[in-house]
């Protein structure tokens, strides 16, 4: 798929596997991290990890969002008994982060560092290598203080140690620290490239006496190099974003579409819209959505919904079926006719007559509900076999009597949008 | 149809091709993988832009080398095929363009070894799926080399009236109706591959045409960027006018509003990012492409369109008025005198493709084979109609599926008995009969099992095995022209004919064989009627009555049951004897002794036993001193 963000958990975790191997002989990062998910039974930890009652503690949720401190959400300082209550009060619950709102189940348990100086290190992939990002001034939101960060590029198989980087750091290093931190980023440069990084960010490091404390840690990795890489990852979840749970519906396509070969997406919006899409098509389905929010019907949309990649008949019935039945529950509050766009472009090779079958037997299955809440249907897609596909759409309005207006190439991809909404043919 | 093989032609004093022309109508390309469609799809394509010659030369299999067959209009000719693409670059120098098939896996490897080549300068990817690094480290290979990458996880791209990379475009009628098959004036780059049929359809239904698109595939990092083709785009004289369809996520999009911006860009550019309904989704939905992800405000097609927007492009207020903003601004172009539309050709028909017109259901063709037993090609295999997991279901046995596939009947529960049986009695008979005794010798020379057993299974007719299939053609030719016993016992003596099925070496009246009794006892309680078998009990009798053991054996006793058998279940008598003589007796005798054969085989197989050779005192050497004279 693409880059994905990882668990601090599993990053720390490697960065401990690999430490001697990668960063250093000299000092060593023993990885005390414990993960706690919903069925971790809290009172059994101590047993396995013996440090949770011997140590202060830091507990933060470990869901692939930053800022924690900002938001409230690091208790720091702690006694286990304390970063038990900690985390009891927030597991399963409703929490906003930013604009998001998601429930809280994964926590990260770690020794609380007492520490002077903070540092901040991160590495990101772009187009030419590799660039390594560091400031003497870290713990903070970065981008505050970007002045103070050095940006190395190191470029496409460049080795890094050919690299000067103690030159490159900030004027503001301390000079006795100098040496140990260039070795620091050359071993965590090479931790990031063998081990299949895109991006590793550190924020803060600590420094005490020899040994250097990575606190906060965020990494994506690019999931497509599993095949290269698998070994050295060894079972590693690649949690979805923070964010609203899926709806029972969401869910189920969700599964359809994790189960086929086929891609089948479907997010509602406004469950009470009276805009609803059905899109053949990644580019295509964006298309349609943008175009409704952009024509200004943004409070009208209901979902954003896609197929592709040649579903079954069976698949692309289930999911219409499951559409049809989200948009006909209630009338419209207001009084006005629902809408529902079968939009797409024109297909390559599919045959645009059959993956209309599975969405024919949807709205035949629907025909009483669609009618009772005035539901009009707007078709437009081209390819291999359309002006049959059209034809059986638009036979099948009448049949059914419920009205099903289609339209070929010769038509703008989403003038439907505008025909529908606005009256306009 | 003739088929005659592509020979190297003689590179015609190649003109020294332009710097921004990565694909013409003048582009050889070698295909990586054996994508036998795309090659078809880039050979059609080829013949409606009436090129003059093929723009495959030719493939690359890492498991096949030879040749492919394919059409080049009516006609059929053959693609050479190599196992490396070393192989085919050395034969082909030049063909400077590889469409790259490979998997995401192999993508890679191959596509290096393209770039890293003489002769190869532009190398198209389709997979999806490459690691991002290692799409780096081609990029950088390309960059050093001073060569294109189109891709990865792209349909490719095309230049209209020329060349077209794999699958682009889709099918013919579609790049008809699009004006593909000639090239125009415009050139688009997008990012993504799936909206480039749309994108050739508005392209060509508001200017006068195409002149090259390119999809730079939905990677956060894709082989050549945007602005890479924006600039060849600037540097050709053919295009007139640019059209370009980002993305939401990635800041490629901010290079192209820098060169509007620093006036490297002075063609009209007609631009849109998709994906401007990002802002309503509530946490971070990931469209379809690795690129696709808005991070930063910056990354947002709001903030690019508007960018674009305020660098010089021409910017719709939504998707919807793409169309007209493009017509709009071709309209210009030509108003002012700049731009003369080029004006539409009538292009070649290319035969509609066989699978194509059956499905359209415009043509039909006597089949060359009929079969009327079987049929695979469904959710699940059928015997005569029968779904496997039915026959497994409902047990119907060896017997059962001999009925459905020799007889196309559902045999009640005592014929398919009555066939296991037989084969259960015929399966073996001892080694020492030609038939086990060939396959032993067979395996013994240290061949493998089929041809042993085959040499085994050749000795059966008139005089090994064959019993079972004369026996039941002389008693029912009897027994149904209404003859009786003893007529049959004496116009066979006459004609000096033995009876088949009757007489055993060893057995007797008074030593009966009881794989005989067996069968006997079976049809008696089982079968409807056995009038063939109680014919052949009355021959029985009077050859008994000349000599003690001129029984009806084994053989016989199958061959005249079956008759009964199939008269059971509802065959008449002229239909019998049409079975009879398809050889159903013999196809009996060969599935049964089979089982034995192979076992002969492996049983000698695993004594290791060495190579046959027949003793000399065994044989009786008669050899004349010299031959005959001829007179």
């Amino acid at each position: 798929m693409a880059q994905r963000g990882i668990r601090e958990y599993n990053g720390k975790k490697m960065l401990a596997k690999y430490w001697s191997e990668y960063i250093s002989k000299d000092f060593s990062f023993p990885g005390k991290v414990v993960l706690v998910n919903p069925n971790t039974k809290l009172d059994d930890l101590p047993k396995k990890h013996k440090w949770l009652k011997e140590e202060k503690l830091v507990v933060k949720p470990d869901q692939l969002f930053g800022k924690r401190g900002k938001h409230g959400l690091i208790k720091a300082n702690a006694s286990f008994d304390e970063v038990k209550k900690w985390i009891k009060e927030r597991m399963n619950k409703d929490t906003k982060v930013g604009k998001v709102t998601g429930k809280l189940t994964h926590f990260l348990i770690e020794p609380y560092v007492t520490h002077k100086g903070e540092f901040y290190v991160a590495i990101k992939s772009n187009r030419d290598g590799d660039t390594i990002y560091f400031s003497n001034h870290g713990g903070v939101d970065i981008e505050s203080v970007w002045d103070t960060v050095a940006e190395i590029l190191v470029p496409v198989e460049e080795d890094v140690n050919k690299i000067n980087i103690e030159s490159k750091l900030p004027k503001d290093t301390p000079k006795d620290k100098k040496k140990m931190f260039a070795d620091f980023i050359k071993g965590l440069f090479t931790f990031y490239r063998e081990l299949g990084y895109a991006y590793l960010e550190i924020n803060p490091f600590v420094a005490s006496g020899k040994n250097i404390v990575p606190l906060d840690l965020v990494a994506r990795i690019d999931d497509t190099a599993h095949f290269e890489y698998s070994t050295k990852w060894g079972d590693l979840p690649f949690p979805a974003p923070f964010g609203r749970k899926l709806s029972k519906e969401e869910k189920y396509i969700k599964e359809m579409d994790e189960k086929s070969g086929a891609s089948l997406k479907l997010t509602v919006l406004n469950p009470k819209g009276c805009i609803w899409t059905m899109v053949a098509g990644g580019g295509g389905s964006v298309i349609y959505t943008d175009t409704i929010v952009d024509l200004g019907y943004r409070d009208e949309l209901a979902n954003y919904g896609e197929y592709s990649g040649n579903p079954t008949t069976d698949q692309t019935y289930e999911y219409a079926k499951t559409i049809l039945d989200l948009m006909t529950r209630e009338k419209d509050p207001k009084g006005r006719p629902k809408f529902l766009l079968v939009g797409g472009g024109i297909a390559n090779f599919t045959d645009v007559a059959k993956t209309f079958t599975g969405i024919t037997m949807a709205l035949r299955d629907y025909k009483k509900k669609l009618k009772d809440t005035n539901v009009k249907i707007y078709v437009r897609r081209g390819g291999p076999n359309y002006q049959e596909g059209l034809r059986i759409m638009k036979d099948l309005g009448e049949e059914l009597g419920i009205p099903i207006d289609v339209y070929g190439p010769e038509t703008h991809m989403t003038r439907i949008v505008d025909m529908a909404l606005g009256g306009k043919k | 149809m003739e088929a005659i093989t592509v020979t190297k032609t003689k590179s015609k004093s190649k003109k020294q091709r332009k710097d921004y022309i990565i694909m013409d109508k003048n582009t050889k390309a070698i295909v990586f993988g054996y994508q036998q469609r795309a090659i078809q799809r880039m050979l059609d394509f080829d013949y409606i832009c009436r090129r003059e010659e093929q723009s495959v030369v030719a493939i690359v299999n890492p498991t096949r080398e030879g040749t492919h067959k394919c059409f080049w209009g009516t006609k059929e000719i053959l693609i050479p095929m190599y196992r490396t693409l070393g192989g085919a670059a050395k034969m082909y120098p030049e063909a400077d363009f590889m469409v790259n098939f490979a998997s995401f896996r192999s993508a890679y490897a191959t596509s290096k070894e393209a770039l890293e080549s003489k002769t190869i300068r532009s190398v198209a990817i389709i997979a999806e799926g490459i690691p991002e690094r290692r799409t780096k480290e081609l990029i950088k290979i390309a960059k050093e080399n001073n060569k294109w990458i189109i891709g990865p996880a792209t349909v490719g791209g095309i230049a209209a009236g020329g060349f077209r990379i794999g699958n682009t475009a889709g099918m013919l009628d579609n790049i008809i109706a699009s004006k593909l098959h000639r090239a125009g004036s415009v050139a688009y780059v997008s990012k993504s591959g799936g909206l480039s049929n749309e994108l050739n359809n508005i392209i060509a239904r508001n200017t006068d045409g195409i002149f090259e698109g390119v999809a730079i595939g939905g990677d956060t990092y894709p082989g050549s960027t945007f602005i890479e083709h924006i600039m060849r785009y600037e540097a050709n004289p053919d295009i007139k006018m640019i059209v370009l369809l980002g993305e939401v996520g990635g800041t490629d999009e901010y290079v192209v509003v820098d060169a509007l911006k620093s006036g490297k860009i002075k063609k009209p550019i007609v631009a849109w990012c998709i994906g401007t309904c990002s802002k309503v989704f509530p946490a971070e939905v990931q469209f379809g492409h690795a690129g696709a992800r808005a991070g930063a405000e910056r990354e947002t097609s709001d903030a690019k369109n508007k960018a674009l927007k305020d660098a010089g492009a021409v910017v719709p207020k939504h998707f919807d008025d793409f169309d007209k903003e493009i017509k709009k601004t071709f309209d210009k172009l030509v108003k002012s005198g700049k731009h003369k539309p080029i004006p539409d050709v009538e292009p070649p028909t290319i035969p509609l493709d066989y699978a194509v017109a059956l499905k359209q259901g415009v043509i039909r063709k006597p089949a060359q084979f009929i079969s009327t037993i079987s049929d695979d090609r469904g959710e699940e295999l059928r015997y005569c109609g029968v779904k496997i997991s039915k026959i497994f279901e409902e047990e119907w046995g060896l017997g059962g599926v001999i009925g459905l596939l020799w007889f196309k009947k559902k045999l009640p529960k005592w014929a398919a008995g009555f066939l296991e049986r037989v084969v259960l009695l015929t399966a073996d008979h001892g080694p020492a009969v030609s038939g086990a005794h060939n396959s032993i010798v067979a395996a013994r020379a240290g061949k493998d099992l089929i041809s042993s057993l085959v040499s085994g299974l050749l000795t059966i007719g008139p005089r090994f095995g064959g019993a079972v299939q004369g026996s039941a053609d002389h008693f029912t030719q009897y027994l149904y022209k209404g003859e009786t016993p003893a007529f049959m016992v004496k116009e066979m003596k006459s004609k000096n004919v033995n009876i088949q099925g009757i007489g055993h070496r060893i057995k007797s009246v008074t030593n009966p064989d009881v794989r005989v009794t067996l069968m006997i006892d079976y049809a008696k309680k089982n079968f409807p009627k056995t009038e063939t078998l109680d014919y052949a009990l009355e021959v029985e009798k009077l050859t008994t009555s000349k000599r003690n053991n001129l029984i009806l054996n084994v053989d016989g006793c199958i061959g005249v049951l079956c008759c009964d058998m199939l008269r059971g279940i509802g065959y008449s008598r002229d239909e019998v004897r049409e079975v009879v003589d398809l050889g159903i007796l013999n196809a009996l005798f060969v599935l049964g002794r089979s089982i034995g054969f192979m076992g002969h085989i492996m049983d000698q197989k695993r004594m290791k036993s060495g190579l046959y050779r027949h003793p000399w005192d065994d044989i009786n050497y008669m050899m004349p001193d010299k031959p005959e004279k001829v007179k």
